[in-house]
Formats: structure tokens, sequence, C-alpha cells
């Protein structure tokens, strides 16, 4: 038996002979330094290695896994590329990694209906490029060149364009999902409105804790015909949440607008070399797109109104170079906190957007509270602020400082109005906050949906709920846990 | 009965639980005739009380209301600050949680999405007296699961809806609609195909036929709205369509809206594609049927005009062959079930959600799928 196998607490090894038989050796992994490539996915503080990894290649196989798991009493966590940002896809110790990244298969492209149905492992960049240049897939998180349509589906991901064109979950028509005992499901279709509840909804952004999702109806639309991009830069931040406001007061929706601060400049533009001034407060993007007709009228009135508001300069992007240098320093925000700090805190609350200066003010106050530097880079139409809480992970407690400091952000967004994520998910790292957003009422009519997907809890455990809770039996008599009886978990 | 409070209807659903007595729920009564109500309880709770718009955040974009205000109400409201919430289902009675338990939607579908699509939280009361919330009020939120979702055309077989939190849009100053006839199935299913993979940004875009005759409409509402309905026209015309465009267009809109109901016939909603949209149109003339549809979703209300309900139960069963359809309207003596046929693991599916969120089986069991 392998390394990986045996420290498991179930023993996986019958399963294991199981696995390689019917998926073949090189698709189920074991040896404990292979096993570590999968121990997190985009958010490296949280590691657990799996007991084993499984590659499957097709809806069959993924059945076949997960039907001897449910056998077994085997937890599972599926996973697509692991660029997730909130840990949804760590592992649990004693369980099975479900790699879906085998399952890359463009199955149909009907543009004549404007459907895409693809594998789980296909990327998100893939479908745009399946149906382009008359068409595209909208949500376009910044990881799209990796990230998987089945992880999008999982995170119910959004990106600089979901402000205008909605998150994937106004894109998924149908879904075609293995439920934990094995069941194959199919919900929706290529048609809107199927019969009965609108389980497909439900399912996306359920963070891998229902079912996994082994082949997808995807929505695309046409490209549009016009785009005109230009970047602002204001004195503040509370300058620029103004224009936010009053450009869409105005009644115009961009297809992005996007805010970053003065320490997020800074740190860019030593990055990327765009040509944003590294004293201004605030730099705004806006991003127009549609007919020519309607971006052009739209534009002028955009323009208007960030000189009529003061903007120090603006510039306008002639030609697509000029376009692509303007969204380099806005894209490469993140990767550039590098040359503030070695480690930072990204959270992704949301607020309502006409409470950013307040919400803002009080990060300021935070930062000096803490002695810490925290960077905001803002999709300000959405009101989805992501600030970076920036630290020295070798100096002792400057991590502990900075993750308390986070985490107050969090609640301070939370407190007015807005939630604890926007995009990025709870997995593991935000649900400690979901109590700030939701009641123990609320939280428990969360889990009689998860009961009714999985009653045995072994789809992703760990993930999304705060604390751990049981799925009673319905209908049927009263029976205790044994969980329950010890008071380690209370009953829903 | 009619409850004063959110409390209240929360205390009555719990005692229905504890008793084991159905209730269904009642917001504007304009959806009781559809099959899903014909075996509906007799006990009947209704949020005429709960009629309070809690929030309107203009600068946001959004609003929280109370289940039983109605939508015309809330629109004059929104409207006030150039604003709309972008659902446009026909009956103009309905409240905003009637509209949202039947999943109901109108022409500007094709452009803002359904109800599923513009409800961003909800709070319900479930039969053992749990009151909960899912999702917020901001636009964009992934916290917790979509429940908002789950009860959107659940048609209070979960738990009653007290209240929903909503994103709102501009509302556009002026509309052009370019519009067109034909008596060739062919081209108007053509004609509304070539808009829709146009790069144009209509509100609307639908298609009507009935008789041998159907119609192409496009509607615009930006700041280009003319031009682009000029070109939408000339697309239209390029495909074998003469079309007019018309800046008055109200009325031509409100035709198209009241096409998804009807007083006397049965009224079946489809869910076809773009390239079904020809065959439906046949598949009508031949069960003698009219229907309006958006063109680029290919979401169709047939209406079984002039049948009796065993001739409409024939044809809904035709049509059933084909696509998923749903029966809406169901005038007295027809039988075909609200549904009809459905995936048996995914019935099975719907099933335990329904005993998870409803264990006493009381919430308006008849409609459940």
């Amino acid at each position: 038996m392998d390394g990986g196998v045996a420290t498991s607490q179930t023993d996986l090894g019958p399963l294991v002979a199981e696995w390689r038989a019917a998926l073949g050796d090189e698709h189920v992994i074991t040896h404990r330094h292979q096993l570590r490539t999968y121990e997190s996915d985009g958010l490296l503080q949280y590691a657990v290695t799996p007991g084993a990894v499984v590659l499957p290649s097709s809806t069959e196989e993924v059945q076949e896994v997960v039907r001897s798991c449910h056998r077994a009493g085997v937890p599972w966590v599926a996973r697509g590329a692991g660029s997730g940002l909130s840990g949804g896809a760590t592992p649990v110790p004693d369980g099975v990694l479900i790699s879906l990244s085998r399952m890359r298969r463009i199955l149909e492209v009907d543009l004549d209906n404007q459907r895409v149905i693809v594998q789980p492992g296909v990327t998100n960049v893939a479908v745009s490029q399946a149906v382009g240049p008359t068409h595209f897939y909208p949500p376009d998180p910044s990881s799209q060149i990796v990230c998987t349509i089945g992880g999008n589906v999982a995170e119910n991901s959004g990106g600089a364009h979901c402000f205008k064109y909605g998150f994937t979950t106004n894109y998924v028509t149908g879904l075609e999902l293995v439920l934990p005992d094995g069941e194959l499901v199919r919900l929706g279709g290529k048609g809107l409105d199927p019969p009965g509840y609108d389980l497909h909804g439900a399912f996306v952004g359920s963070e891998g804790t229902l079912a996994i999702a082994t082949k997808i109806w995807l929505r695309v639309v046409p490209k549009p015909e016009g785009v005109r991009t230009l970047v602002a830069f204001f004195g503040s931040t509370a300058q620029a949440g103004e224009v936010v406001s009053e450009i869409v007061s105005s009644g115009i929706v961009p297809g992005a607008i996007e805010m970053m601060d003065n320490l997020s400049i800074r740190a860019a533009e030593g990055y990327t070399g765009a040509g944003y001034p590294v004293e201004a407060g605030a730099a705004l993007v806006v991003e127009l797109d549609g007919s020519e007709a309607e971006c052009e009228a739209r534009f002028e009135h955009v323009v208007a109104i960030c000189e009529r508001a003061g903007a120090d300069s603006i510039r306008v992007a002639r030609d697509e170079a000029e376009r692509d240098l303007i969204w380099r320093a806005r894209k490469a925000a993140f990767a550039a906190m590098g040359r503030v700090a070695p480690n930072y805190y990204v959270q992704d609350s949301v607020i309502p957007r006409t409470r950013l200066a307040e919400v803002l003010g009080r990060i300021e106050e935070l930062a000096r509270e803490y002695d810490l530097q925290v960077a905001n880079v803002f999709h300000a139409g959405d009101g989805n602020l992501h600030p970076l809480v920036c630290y020295d992970g070798r100096n002792e407690g400057e991590a502990e400082r900075a993750e308390e400091c986070a985490g107050l952000i969090v609640k301070a967004c939370v407190d007015a109005g807005g939630s604890i994520t926007g995009e990025h998910g709870v997995g593991v790292d935000k649900k400690r906050y979901m109590p700030e957003m939701f009641s123990d009422a609320d939280l428990g009519a969360f889990q009689r949906l998860r009961c009714a997907f999985d009653p045995e809890q072994r789809a992703n455990p760990g993930k999304v709920m705060p604390t751990p809770r049981l799925c009673g039996e319905v209908p049927g008599p009263y029976r205790r846990h044994p969980l329950e009886e010890a008071g380690l978990a209370e009953r829903f | 009965m009619a409850v004063a409070t959110a409390e209240m209807l929360v205390e009555e659903l719990r005692r229905a639980g504890e008793e084991g007595t159905p209730v269904r729920f009642r917001g504007g009564g304009t959806k009781l005739g559809w099959a899903a109500n014909r075996d509906a309880p007799e006990r009947e709770l209704s949020t005429a009380g709960l009629d309070q718009i809690i929030e309107h955040n203009a600068g946001d974009l959004t609003a929280v209301l109370e289940a039983g205000v109605p939508l015309a109400r809330a629109q004059a409201a929104f409207a006030e600050a150039g604003q709309m919430l972008a659902l446009d289902p026909p009956d103009d009675g309905a409240t905003i949680g009637g509209i949202v338990a039947a999943g109901d939607s109108g022409p500007l579908r094709s452009r803002y999405g359904g109800v599923r699509d513009l409800i961003v939280g909800v709070q319900v009361a479930l039969s053992d007296g749990t009151v909960a919330r899912a999702g917020g009020k901001v636009i964009k939120n992934v916290a917790g699961y979509d429940l908002a979702k789950l009860f959107t055309g659940s048609l209070g077989t979960l738990g009653a809806i007290l209240e929903v939190s909503v994103r709102l849009h501009p509302l556009p100053p002026a509309t052009t609609t370019a519009a067109g006839g034909s008596g060739d199935p062919e081209t108007i299913a053509r004609a509304a195909r070539e808009v829709a993979h146009a790069p144009l940004e209509y509100m609307g875009l639908d298609v009507r036929w009935g008789g041998g005759d159907g119609a192409v409409l496009a509607r615009f509402g930006g700041a280009a709205s003319r031009e682009q309905a000029d070109a939408a026209g000339g697309i239209l015309a390029r495909a074998g369509v003469e079309a007019q465009v018309v800046d008055d267009d109200e009325s031509i809109w409100r035709v198209q809206r009241d096409g998804q109901r009807s007083a006397d016939w049965a009224v079946v909603r489809v869910s076809a594609t773009q390239t079904d949209l020809q065959g439906l149109f046949a598949a009508a003339d031949r069960l003698g049927g009219r229907l309006v549809g958006r063109a680029p979703l290919g979401l169709c209300w047939v209406i079984l005009q002039d049948r009796s309900p065993e001739e409409s139960d024939a044809a809904i069963e035709t049509l059933r062959r084909d696509y998923a359809a749903v029966v809406l309207d169901a005038p007295p003596g027809l039988t075909a079930d609200h549904w009809g046929p459905l995936d048996p693991a995914a019935r099975g599916l719907m099933r335990r959600v329904r005993e998870r969120f409803d264990p006493a089986g009381v919430c308006n069991p008849g409609a459940a799928p």
C-alpha cells in the first residue's frame, strides 16, 4: 500500500484497487509526493494531503468513484483547476480528491441556439474561443485561462464584466449531476424554465457540497460591436466613487468599471509601467461596450462626467494596444502586491456602492490601528471590494494581526449591508464569517438543501457551513445521532 | 385568510404545519386558474397585508419588497427615480411574491433575464415556523446557497415568500420598436434569429404566430434606440420581413404580454429553442393554437383556443412529445398535469428537496413537482 493511503483514517486500500482497475493505474494517485500537488487550491495557507487523487475521464467513471465512496463512507472533494481563492477545493485528509481535469471536451457548439455543452474540465477561455468571433461567454474571472467551467459553476464565478453581463448562474441553462450516492440527474438543458424546481439555479455556487457536475449547458451571447475604454485619475477614492455613482445613476451600464487606490496604483505601475501617475489618489477604468452608436453616445457622456468631477487626467484608449495597456495595470494589481509586502490576505467583500466612502474610511482606520498597509482594488459597479491586507509573514505575529484586521474589514462590509464574498466563495476561508451574515435559522435552511442532495454529507465536507450540522431523517421517527449524544453537533 | 403582518403569516403557517392542514398562499390572485392550482387547498393565506416597499436604494439600484406589494405600485415608485424592476409579466394586479412564486416573466426577459436573474435575496417562512433568509441585498454575493432561485417558480410548495430583494435597472427614457410580419413561418423564425445573433442590444425580441400569420418585434431603449431599431429593421428586411420602426410602441408589447394569458382557453409555456420556433409555429397551426415567444430564448406561450378540454389535453400531450411544456391557464375540464413529464431522477431529487423544506407536506401540495 502507498504512503498516502496508509495515513488516512479510512482504509482506502480496497477502493484504490477498484479505481485502478476501472480508471487505469496512472489515473489513481497515492504516492505522497504526487499527492502534494493537490494539497491546496489557489489559497495556499490551507493545505491538506488527500488520501488519494482520482482522475476520471467520463461521467461513468465519476459515478463509479462516487458510488464506491458512498458504499465505503468515504468523503470526497471535487476539483477543477484548483485556482479558487477560498480553499473550496482543499482536500479532506481521509478522503479522495476527484480531479475533473481530464473531462475537458466541448461536447457541442450550437451557435444557432447560442448554447454550448461542455464537460466540467473545459477552461473558461476555451468556451469563448469555441464560439468566436461572433459570440462570447461573458463571465470572465481573471483566472480564465486556467480556471474550469466546473469550478466556475461551483463558485458562481463573476469577473470584471459581470456588472453588466451577470455571473455564471445567469449563463447555466442545464446540468448533468452525479449525486453523492452515484445517481445521475439531468436538470434543465438548452431551453429555459424547465418543469419543476430551479435546482440548476440552486446548484450553481454550491461550492462542490451537493454533487459533481459532469455536463454543463451554457448560454453564449453575440460579441458587442464596439468597445470604448478610458482610465481617469482622481485625487481620492471618494471622488472616484462619486463618479461611479453619477455614471450609474445617469442610466449608463458600463461593461466594466474598476477602481484602484493609490497603494495599488503604485504597486501596479512599478510592476507594469502602464503609465499610471503614481501620485494619483484613485484610478477609475471605465469600459463601455455595445452597438457602435450606443457606445459613442454613452462614452461622451462618461468623459463629461469625469471632467466635471475634476479628474486630474483622462486617458482614452485609441486602439486595442492602448486598451490592453490600461487593463494591464488593473489586472496586475494582485501580482504586484509582492512589491509592497511578501504576503497578503485578499478579501472579497461586497458593499452597497453608495457606502463606499464610509467603508473605505473604516478600512483606512483599521490599517492605521493594526499598523498594516491595505490596498484596495474594487469592482466598482457592483460594490465588490478586494482589500489586500499586506504583511510580512517572517515578522512574529504579523500574519495573525493581518488576519484579524482582514476579519474586521469583512465585518465592516457586512455591517454596511453587504456580503462576505462576491465571487471567491466561502470555502474554508470565510466560513467563520458566515454567522456575521446569516442567522442560525438561515444556516438551517441552507442545510435542508444540502441534506436533500447529500444526507450523509460526503461531498466537500467542512466547507461553507461554519459548524458541522447533521441531516435528520425525513420523514421518520427521531433518532439521536452519536455525535449529537456526545454533544459534538447540533441537530438541525 | 388575510394576515396583517409577516409574523401572523408565519404563525398561521406554523399552525397549519402542526395540524397537517394544507394551505396555499395568495398574492394578487391572478394565477389561481393555473393547472397547478386546480386542487389547491381551501385554506388560503393571503399576503395582502405585507405590502411595504421596505427599501428602495436608488443609488445602488436595489430594492427590498414585501411579498404582497403589487408590481405595478413598485414600478411606479422606481420610475420616480428613473429606474425599473425589469420584469413585465402580463397580469396588472400581480404581486411581487406571486410573480416570484410563479417564476412569471414578460418580454423584458430577453434582455434582462427572468425573476431568477433579478432576485438577489429572499426571506421565507416554512411550515415548522422557521423564518430564514438567503442571499442579501447587494447585486453580487455568493455566500450560502441560492435559495432565492429555489423558491422562484416553486408555486408555494416549499414555503411562503415573505420578502424579496431585487436588482433594478435604469428605465430607458424612450423606446423604439422595429416590427414586421409575414405569413411564412420559416421567414419569421429566420428573421428573428438574425436579429438575435446581431450585435444589437434589444430590450425585447419577440415573435408571434397564429392562423397562418406571424410577426417579429425588436425593441430598443438605449441612448441610440432609433439607430439600433433602424439597424434591426434592415436585418428584418434582408430576411424577408418588411419592418416598420415605431416610437409609440407600448400597445404592440401589451399584445405580446396579453398573449401569455387566456380567460377561456388553455395556455401552455413551452421551453423551446431558437431553432425550434419554426416547428413550433407549425405545431401551433396543427393544434389550432396561437403563440407569443421570446425569440432569443425560445420560450413560448401557446394558447389552445376554440378547443374542447379533451382536445386541449390531447394537444398538450402532443406538444409534450417534443418539448417541455408547462400548463398555465387551465379551463374547467382540462386534466393535463401542470408540470408534465420529468426525468424520474430529477423528480426524485425535487421531492427530497420538498420533504426537507416542508416536511409536514402542507404547502400547496397539489402543485409540487
